[in-house]
């Protein structure tokens, strides 16, 4: 029989592999360590439950205090971000895929959409900033929840869009078939049958909204005290997070790590959450 | 070039699922021996086994002697890339590499090992696509891509690149399945043809095709759904279709089942 | 059906409003001032070059760092990988994505700088002697392009690594058994059959992670040093175009200063599209995404 694969080769064979294996392992590295440091300083800074029911003190060297504010100022944001956008993205799904599929206009929505979840995030803020500031005079809470929206939208509408086209069309004929109305087919039939599909991708939306930070900082900018008003400016964590990192204070920094420890536990939660539900269906 | 192999005990699995069951054969050379049985009875695991192309999927594994002119094939100290490049494979779906052309599809098997100076290249694709009956055709657009072939071209074009490396024997799974009447009849000429270099192991759906081709075939049976797959019969093709020795052999030839 | 075109409009929309908000700009200083290279927005000099700049060197550095990262982890995935093991170790790498990018600044200054620094000197003290473009000297603690292309890297990692598996996914068994039977080593399996189909689609997801970086604001903004000049070495402070706008907008006064803002979120704005759009194109058409 011929010989055997020269020494060369099986070398060369031998080091890619490894260098394949290695690369695995170098790209993992910076998550553990991301991780591992988050949840140290984080716990070290967060000294107690008063950590998330108080804002921080006025001085910015004294210890205590902790993220309230930014906490309630995150949740309002993106709850009216919420709100407003994610059923807008539902109901644009809902057309493009009950009522247009397979359509020129429903290519080209998905298209732009697709497009629109790789524009810079911070022009969003530019563009909250034009219609909103300019026009009200001052930053306020409901110029950020108008950028947080802006990034969940496309998300929130491709993601609905391809979680309605998987649902079977046998189930959609069969409700017609008994004289159902269409919207109310795709009303009692179809969207709880992709429920959980939309539902993931609003989490998936709602996770990315929440820690962003760039369109925040010239919109809802900041605010050191708890604020419940949307046309005032407020702070989040985000915010938090990026003015305590490159303070010169070390308490506003450990308050940032903590902000980080709440920001990455939220949305990690909801990340893993999510595929766990995507995991689960693609199962059955 | 033309070697012989012979086949005791193989048994293979798909994880924990026996495939088949001790299987013994002897393939002689310069002869066409054509596997045939109904759909599931192993006759495609049987013949990847050959090559040690089965181990290759997730969980499978394979045992037993195959000697290869006297070398079992899954010795341990032997390496499975030594193995296939001494036994070549066509398969089922024409597969020319998409972004090569003609003359690099050919020749892919020495980009491997074996520098060869183009002109010995060269020399090797005409030889090898004459060898196949595909010169004609293509000569003059030996750098054109692959894929623009038709699928009976692209299907001698794959056995020009088996060839081309000079293996000691040709595994040929099903490879007319996907080619319409025309196509299949050129292959079936190829394959007595190639008969005079090579050893060549046939597995097909086709028992027309089996008693055209073939010196010696032998009829796979996995007898209940679930079992493994086992040789029946193996006899000179004449014999195996005109007078089987067992009744199932029988059954499948007069067509009462499968 | 106001949803679906909704969308389509409010896009429009921030097209035309990020043109109006910076016209004067555009109409007093035609589109030269874009390339000027200095900004000193105090005395009403408004060049964009050092965020340009900016921009394309930590992006290059960042993809030249997460190319062969990236597309090393999706061959493994894919590749190497037992079956059963592909959606773990893909969804792991894949978390780096979920993280928000102001965590990445975060960890950036505080661990990562620290190990930086003494590899910069390092570099600048060696390499930099010959090559200007790792001279130094090392500011302060170590930010500057080199260290943004880093965690930029780290950033765009799961991009390439998620869209270069998909691709790699698409590429039929066919070709990987007709390696195989002519007798070559994984290796060559995927040198030989793999990765000439997929190369379309990896260049592709490459682009789409360059596309990423482009845009890229906060992580950025912590670990470059905010200094708006044009630098030979990568060591050096610089600026890129979205951090010089989350920066200086909320503090700027002058219109002009907003407007020349404005302008350069135009700027970036059309860059990145296009490049999306073109990336997008690309991996349709190896049958990657749908």
């Amino acid at each position: 029989m011929q010989a055997a694969p020269s020494t060369r080769r099986k070398l060369t064979d031998r080091t890619a592999l490894v260098v394949m294996a290695l690369c695995i392992i170098l790209s993992a590295v910076p998550l553990v360590s991301i991780l591992i440091e988050v949840i140290v300083k984080g716990l070290h800074a967060i000294h107690g439950l008063s950590f998330f029911t108080q804002p921080p003190p006025g001085d910015p060297t004294s210890k205590g205090g902790g993220v309230a504010n930014s906490i309630i100022g995150t949740v309002l944001m993106v709850l009216i971000a919420s709100v407003v956008f994610i059923p807008l993205g539902i109901l644009g799904a809902v057309y493009l895929a009950e009522f247009a599929p397979g359509t020129r206009l429903s290519r080209t929505v998905r298209f732009f959409a697709e497009v629109m979840t790789g524009i810079p995030s911070i022009l969003f803020g530019v563009f909250a900033y034009g219609i909103v500031v300019v026009y009200m005079h001052h930053y306020s809470a409901l110029a950020g929840a108008l950028a947080l929206g802006m990034i969940m939208w496309p998300i929130v509408l491709r993601t609905s869009e391809e979680m309605l086209l998987l649902v079977p069309p046998g189930i959609r004929e069969a409700s017609l078939a008994l004289g159902t109305p269409k919207w109310k087919t795709v009303l009692k039939v179809v969207l709880p049958s992709a429920s959980a599909g939309i539902t993931t991708g609003a989490m998936l939306a709602v996770s990315r909204a929440a820690g962003e930070t760039a369109p925040l900082l010239f919109t809802a900018l900041d605010w050191q005290f708890i604020s419940y008003k949307v046309t005032q400016p407020i702070s989040s964590l985000p915010v938090a997070i990026f003015n305590g990192a490159t303070s010169a204070y070390d308490p506003q920094v450990a308050r940032a790590w903590g902000a980080a420890l709440t920001l990455i536990a939220f949305v990690l939660i909801l990340t893993l959450a999510a595929r766990y539900v995507t995991n689960r269906r693609s199962a059955t | 070039m033309a070697s012989s192999f012979e086949i005791s005990g193989l048994s293979a699995w798909y994880g924990s699922r026996l495939a088949i069951e001790d299987m013994s054969l002897s393939v002689e050379p310069n002869q066409v021996t054509a596997l045939i049985g109904p759909s599931g009875c192993g006759k495609s695991t049987f013949i990847r086994c050959l090559n040690r192309l089965h181990e290759l999927i997730p969980g499978a594994r394979a045992e037993g002697k195959v000697m290869l002119d006297g070398e079992n094939i899954y010795d341990d100290a032997m390496d499975p890339v030594a193995v296939r490049r001494a036994v070549g494979m066509v398969f089922q779906r024409p597969n020319p590499f998409p972004t090569m052309s003609i003359q690099e599809n050919v020749v892919a098997g020495f980009r491997l090992n074996g520098r060869k100076s183009r002109k010995e290249l060269e020399e090797i694709t005409q030889a090898a696509l004459t060898g196949a009956g595909l010169w004609d055709e293509v000569k003059d657009r030996l750098s054109s891509p692959a894929i623009g072939l038709s699928g009976g071209q692209q299907q001698r074009l794959c056995i020009a690149r088996a060839t081309a490396v000079e293996p000691e024997i040709l595994l040929m799974d099903e490879p007319c399945s996907a080619l319409d009447p025309v196509a299949t009849l050129k292959i079936e000429d190829l394959i007595m043809e190639l008969r005079e270099s090579y050893t060549i192991v046939l597995v097909t759906h086709n028992m027309q095709q089996a008693a055209r081709v073939a010196d010696r075939t032998a009829f796979l049976l996995s007898e209940n759904t679930g079992d493994p797959g086992r040789i029946i019969e193996v006899g000179p093709t004449k014999k195996i279709f005109t007078q089987p020795e067992d009744k199932r052999t029988e059954g499948y030839i007069t067509g009462r089942f499968g | 059906m106001i949803g679906a075109l909704l969308l389509l409009l409010m896009l429009g929309l921030m097209i035309v409003r990020l043109g109006q908000l910076s016209a004067p700009i555009w109409k007093a200083k035609g589109i030269g001032w874009v390339f000027g290279s200095t900004w000193a927005p105090a005395n009403g000099i408004f060049g964009a070059l050092p965020f340009i700049l900016g921009t394309l060197v930590t992006s290059a550095i960042a993809l030249l760092i997460a190319t062969p990262l990236g597309v090393g982890t999706a061959l493994f995935i894919s590749e190497l990988a037992p079956p059963k093991l592909r959606r773990p170790v893909g969804g792991v790498i894949d978390l780096l994505a979920a993280v928000p990018s102001v965590i990445y600044g975060l960890w950036g200054i505080y661990v990562l700088l620290p190990i930086l620094l003494p590899l910069e000197r390092g570099l600048a003290g060696s390499l930099g002697k010959v090559f200007p473009i790792f001279a130094g000297p090392i500011g302060g603690n170590g930010s500057g392009f080199f260290a943004a292309g880093v965690v930029l890297a780290v950033m765009i990692l799961p991009t390439i690594s998620a869209v270069s598996r998909e691709v790699l996914l698409t590429i039929p068994r066919d070709v990987r058994e007709a390696s195989y039977a002519l007798g070559a080593t994984r290796w060559e399996v995927i040198r030989m059959g793999v990765l000439p189909p997929a190369r379309a689609g990896i260049i592709g997801a490459l682009i789409l992670g360059l596309g990423r970086a482009l845009g890229e604001t906060v992580a950025v903004l912590m670990l470059i040093g905010d200094v708006p000049a044009v630098n030979h070495s990568i060591f050096a402070s610089g600026y890129s175009m979205a951090s010089v706008i989350a920066n200086e907008f909320s503090e700027a006064i002058e219109h002009l200063h907003v407007q020349a803002l404005v302008g350069i979120g135009l700027v970036l704005f059309l860059v990145t599209v296009v490049i999306d759009i073109g990336a997008r194109l690309l991996v349709r058409k190896t049958g990657g995404f749908a």
